[in-house]
């Protein structure tokens, strides 16, 4: 099917969101990739036969507006705690491998 | 060639909330590494955030005090990029909907006042802190600092001068202040600012290609960074050769901008709307309710200083540049009320003395109330100004009152009309060259004998008394 389409999504332009979601393809999942995204990009296409004209643009699907929260302090979490995941720490922070 | 500079700021603000943006963490500065974190601001699967009323509150504040349109919907959305400091991997902001759009804020410039056009101001949350080891490869997140309130306020590129771009700041800085939203400290980072610059020659209208610069932490660094790229752009223009569009550190230690190649191909953010987050929406009551809320700006106040203390246009701008400073002005004319000479004194001798301490009026021992005694004593002729002005020299480093210092020191103003008279008789029996002068027409002597006069009493006998008497003499 996607042959017979014009190309939405080219194999380059996956390689870039691959790369900036530090994704590392496979030739094989680089081409399965590229087919089932511009599967989906295609069903865009069945959805713009909607005619939407007189609906106005939303993020969501839920009619809900203005949620706040109070600005008080709550109390954090235990460092302990917050560290417990952390593949590596010094028990104060984080540590990961140095960037730059 | 002649080139112009066309240039553009980002900046930062964090606001002065008590807790977090999307999350009930303390904003105190200064906690140990990690200890302000929840699961929101961690990031941690199956957390939601929820939005900070006072965030909202106090970006419309700056939103209003700069001219801007607010939104009558705005949203957030997902800026997607992976760095060590974001836990999320993605940092919530705002992209096509922001909070504002479209103000302006008026600057001085050599050029006569300047109005500068403010593209927009969006709410986000601010990164956490990494520190690179000094003997491992690695480096130590802290995310204390993750989900603190920021504002980013994006100009148009209509500043055309660094000093533009400084006075354009200190705008800012003093009307996040006068506002109580932001601490506008450069130095310490809650107040930030990138820049784009290009240049283009003189009298054309196509933009050139722009650098960004970033790291510059203080509004003299902002300066001097704005300078060396002007200058290494038009060398590179002179040359021929072509400006590469990348962003540049400044480099406070070796006075340059250095490339950050090979960070930037990551400039792909693919923002989209949050979906955790929904929409803000803003009505005219909301608006006029902060609108009402607002304490008096720069502008206004500087417009009544001159207005009501009839004061010059500078004395007003610079009284008016930090709201403290305008209200020990005021405190001071409100015991004296010559405002014009209370103006006077601030500019000349009590921020000549903090400009050279580096102080703020803040940190000042005379009190405005002290000061305006000081001019009291010199209106009633009970001390010279020239005197008050060692008195206040005094003053400033001790902290004492005026009249203390003056009785101890016994500087109060001769106004003995014998005294004077025998000090004046004196002074002619010791010159009778020059009274032989003065009385053949060399008047111009005149001002030698109150020089004589002055001399033998330290300065301390009325003047108008040894004009009159020694006219007299005469
Ligand atoms: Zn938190």
């Amino acid at each position: 099917m996607s042959a017979i389409m014009r190309e939405k999504i080219t194999r380059s332009e996956i390689r870039h969101v691959a790369k900036l979601a530090r994704l590392e393809l496979q030739e094989e999942e680089e081409r399965l990739m590229t087919d089932q995204m511009n599967n989906i990009l295609s069903y865009m296409d069945k959805l713009n036969e909607l005619d939407t004209s007189a609906v106005a643009p939303t993020t969501h699907a839920i009619r809900l507006q203005n949620v706040f929260r109070k600005d008080q302090v709550e109390p954090s979490l235990e460092r302990e705690e917050v560290l417990a995941n952390a593949p590596q720490s010094d028990g104060a922070s984080f540590v990961v491998p140095k960037v730059f | 060639m002649e080139y112009e500079p066309i240039i553009g700021l980002e900046v930062h603000a964090q606001l002065l909330t008590r807790s977090k943006i999307f999350c009930g963490c303390s904003t105190t500065f200064g906690a140990l590494p990690n200890t302000h974190t929840c699961p929101v601001c961690l990031g941690m699967p199956g957390s939601l955030p929820v939005l900070n009323e006072n965030v909202v509150e106090f970006t419309i504040r700056m939103a209003l005090a700069t001219h801007c349109q607010i939104a009558a919907i705005s949203q957030f959305a997902r800026k997607n990029y992976f760095y060590p400091d974001l836990p999320k991997g993605y940092q919530i902001s705002q992209y096509e909907l922001p909070l504002a759009e479209k103000g302006w804020v008026e600057i001085e410039t050599q050029r006569g006042p300047q109005r500068i056009r403010i593209n927009r101001i969006h709410m986000e949350e601010d990164a956490g802190k990494l520190i690179h080891d000094e003997f491992q490869p690695v480096s130590h997140v802290d995310f204390n600092r993750t989900g603190v309130p920021l504002i980013e306020i994006v100009s148009e590129p209509d500043l055309r001068t660094p000093e533009d771009a400084a006075s354009y700041l200190k705008m800012l800085r003093e009307t996040l202040r006068y506002l109580e939203i932001c601490d506008g400290n450069m130095e310490e980072g809650s107040m930030r600012c990138d820049a784009n610059i290009s240049l283009r020659p003189v009298g054309t209208e196509r933009l050139g290609t722009k650098t960004e610069l970033k790291n510059m932490n203080s509004f003299r660094n902002v300066q001097r960074a704005l300078e060396f790229e002007i200058r290494r752009q038009r060398a590179l223009l002179e040359k021929g050769e072509t400006i590469i569009q990348e962003t540049r550190l400044w480099d406070t230690g070796r006075n340059t901008t250095v490339s950050m190649r090979g960070k930037e191909e990551a400039h792909d953010y693919r923002y989209f709307p949050d979906p955790d987050l929904v929409a803000i929406v803003i009505d005219e009551q909301w608006i006029e309710r902060v609108r009402g809320s607002l304490p008096e700006l720069p502008d206004a106040k500087r417009e009544r200083f001159m207005r009501d203390y009839e004061l010059p246009p500078y004395d007003a701008q610079v009284l008016t540049s930090s709201k403290a400073l305008a209200d020990y002005f005021e405190a001071a004319v409100q015991r004296f009320a010559q405002p014009k000479l209370v103006s006077n004194w601030i500019m000349s001798e009590l921020l000549r003395e903090l400009k050279k301490d580096e102080k703020d009026i803040e940190g000042c021992q005379v009190t405005p109330q002290q000061l305006a005694e000081l001019l009291e004593l010199i209106d009633k002729d009970i001390i010279s100004g020239k005197i008050a002005k060692s008195v206040f020299q005094e003053m400033y480093t001790t902290g004492r009152s005026a009249a203390g210092i003056i009785d101890d020191q016994g500087l109060k103003q001769v106004k003995d009309e014998s005294a004077i008279e025998s000090v004046i008789d004196e002074v002619l029996a010791e010159n009778n060259k020059e009274v032989e002068l003065f009385r053949g027409g060399k008047e111009k002597l005149f001002g030698f004998f109150v020089g004589q006069v002055m001399k033998k009493t330290k300065g301390k006998a009325n003047p108008k008394l040894v004009n009159e008497i020694l006219r007299k003499k005469l």
